[in-house]
């Protein structure tokens, strides 16, 4: 029995731990006062308005949105692209290459960062949303990746083959079949690309110009030179939009689940 | 009946690893052939080049006279059932039925008409909107089977399609296909590990042993004229015995048992006198009796076991030099352990086989 009270007591703490940042930053998106601190002297949605309506917060949700989504569709494609041909046992150091498609994951930002300027602006694509979403869609693929490979692996081999013998060409194979059956991953792994593109400030940091502030890097800039509280309102916007990401997530996999 | 499908000089390598090696076979059309064997004997290799998954190393697979080497999967024609039924799981039981129609362009109406009778064949019909993952298994096996059927390939191919289903089902499903084979004279080519299952459903049996084929028969010429020592002991249980042949004569030769005991027994192949070879005897065709009898081959014996198995009882004997098994029919007689015994069959019912 006090073995249980210490184990909850312990798991309690941990969490409280893990979401202690966003106790202290949410209640202040809805203060009436000017300056981000306690106490709050009464409650108002006046830096929602703020978020949405000053030019440079609500430039950089729609840049968000535009560079977010062009990620979206570049890393799900290439993501999902790779995913496929690695299922291909014919290939030499498969494993290797797979360990390559991962590497994003893992080199520190910074570095990423410095690389990907030097090499964008060789191609003049600083300062642009294309550059923007190349970069964002470096860091993105691997999650795309990981979840579209889980998806294919799931399927059996068999039901491929089978629907080849049925008279289906290969290109019928995949979009009646493999693609149906990978679905689920396929989605995640887009969801997990918006994610990662939303919360990206690093390699924005280095690539991005003026004109392409996301909300992340409008919230980093913003905290140095005037400390609003409509930080902590976009702090709320993206908090509910994860949570609405984390719950398609969830969806899926359980619609993945079901199917088998 | 004109062939219909000829594997001419067929080789497969992995790597170093031969898997089939310079085979030749040919099957009918509206035969019932099984490739039986067991694992690794490459059985199942050879039906997956047949369906056109994997390509051979080197010769030719002719189907009705025409190499179909570089015919790609989706082009052969070809029904195939796999173990693991292979479904399409995200599509409900009609849909599977109606893919490969859909495939061939088939109208609507057409394809809603060969599905209803397709799922009638195999008595599905109620369960045509559930789910593959809603199915129990031999259902699941029913649909795969109605699957490969319904646009009347040239050719059926089966990878083990019982070996996930109890046994009862198995049965069932075996005089099912077998009825299914006769009533729509399909050409069949089924892969099964299981001997009982391929002497029931065969036209003929295809005996692989290490990617060759050992002997290819009916299933009564494999059972009964086993041609080798692989194929006597793959097929049923038998009693393999060492001897020297004496003298052949036709069809037949005696051979001398180490014991001193002559035997007269018929000849799969070639041999000669002198040669050392074993004589295959089938238990159930072996007779006891107290006393020496008329019989030509008769082996003295003694009891040392007897087991009733509910249809048969099998009795233990031990001659001077080796074992023998007998099963006798239920009426038999009981025979306790130490009862000295005369082991008596005539030449038809043993084989004499080449080592």
């Amino acid at each position: 029995m006090p073995m249980k009270i210490a184990k909850a007591t312990f798991a309690t703490l941990t969490i409280l731990f893990l979401v202690a940042p966003l106790i202290a930053i949410l209640p202040l998106a809805f203060t009436s006062s000017v300056i981000l601190t306690y106490p709050i002297p009464s409650w108002s949605l006046r830096w929602f308005e703020e978020l949405f309506f000053a030019d440079a917060w609500r430039r950089a949700i729609v840049n968000s949105l535009i560079i977010g989504t062009g990620t979206t569709l570049l890393a799900t494609v290439l993501g999902t692209a790779a995913s496929l041909g690695l299922r291909n046992r014919l290939i030499f150091f498969r494993g290797t290459i797979r360990t390559l498609f991962l590497l994003p994951m893992v080199v520190p930002a910074v570095v990423l960062g410095v690389g990907m300027q030097v090499l964008l602006a060789g191609f003049g694509l600083t300062n642009s949303y294309l550059g923007v979403i190349i970069a964002h869609t470096v860091v993105a693929v691997p999650f795309v990746i990981v979840s579209v490979t889980g998806a294919l692996a799931g399927i059996d081999e068999r039901v491929e083959l089978a629907a080849q013998s049925l008279g289906a060409a290969p290109i019928t194979v995949f979009r009646r079949v493999t693609l149906p059956l990978a679905m689920p991953g396929v989605l995640s792994g887009a969801v997990l690309a918006f994610a990662t593109s939303l919360d990206e400030v690093v390699l924005t940091l280095f690539v991005a110009g003026p004109n392409q502030r996301t909300l992340a890097r409008q919230m980093f800039s913003s905290i140095r030179e005037n400390i609003s509280p409509a930080i902590a309102a976009a702090a709320f916007l993206f908090i509910a939009a994860t949570i609405a990401i984390g719950l398609v997530v969830v969806l899926s996999r359980s619609m993945l689940a079901k199917r088998r | 009946m004109a062939e219909f499908i000829r594997f001419d000089r067929i080789s497969k390598f992995y790597g170093p690893l031969c898997v089939v090696e310079n085979l030749d076979l040919g099957i009918d059309k509206g035969e019932f052939v099984s490739l039986l064997g067991p694992s690794g004997s490459g059985k199942t290799t050879l039906l997956m080049m047949l369906a056109g998954f994997e390509q051979p190393t080197s010769g030719n697979i002719l189907l009705d006279g025409t190499a179909i080497n570089a015919v790609p999967t989706h082009k052969r024609d070809m029904g195939v059932v796999f173990q693991s039924y292979a479904l399409f799981p995200h599509m409900s039981v009609g849909d599977n039925i109606a893919f490969p129609l859909q495939m061939r362009g088939i109208g609507k109406a057409e394809i809603g008409e060969r599905v209803k009778r397709a799922l009638d064949m195999v008595q599905m019909s109620a369960l045509v909107d559930r789910r593959p993952s809603q199915l129990s298994g031999g259902q699941q096996q029913r649909v795969a089977l109605a699957r490969a059927l319904v646009f009347e390939p040239r050719v059926v191919l089966m990878d083990e399609p019982l070996g996930a289903l109890d046994k009862q089902l198995r049965e069932q499903m075996q005089l099912d296909i077998r009825d299914l084979h006769r009533r729509l004279g399909l050409t069949i080519v089924f892969v099964t590990h299981d001997q009982s299952e391929a002497l029931t459903m065969s036209d003929r049996v295809a005996v692989f042993n290490k990617g060759k084929i050992e002997q290819i028969g009916t299933p009564r010429q494999v059972y009964d004229e086993p041609a080798t020592r692989f194929v006597a002991e793959f097929i049923g249980e038998t009693n393999l015995v060492e001897g020297v042949v004496e003298a052949v004569q036709g069809q037949e030769a005696t051979v001398r048992l180490p014991s001193g005991a002559q035997i007269v027994s018929a000849v799969s192949g070639t041999v000669a006198s002198g040669q050392p070879v074993f004589l295959s005897i089938r238990p159930e065709r072996v007779d006891l009796s107290e006393t020496r009898g008329e019989a030509r081959n008769v082996l003295e014996t003694e009891v040392t076991d007897s087991v009733y198995q509910g249809d048969h009882l099998r009795v233990q004997l031990q001659n001077a030099t080796h074992p023998l098994i007998a099963k006798l029919g239920r009426r038999s007689r009981e025979f306790p352990p130490g009862t000295k015994v005369f082991a008596a069959f005539s030449a038809g019912d043993c084989r004499v086989i080449a080592p």
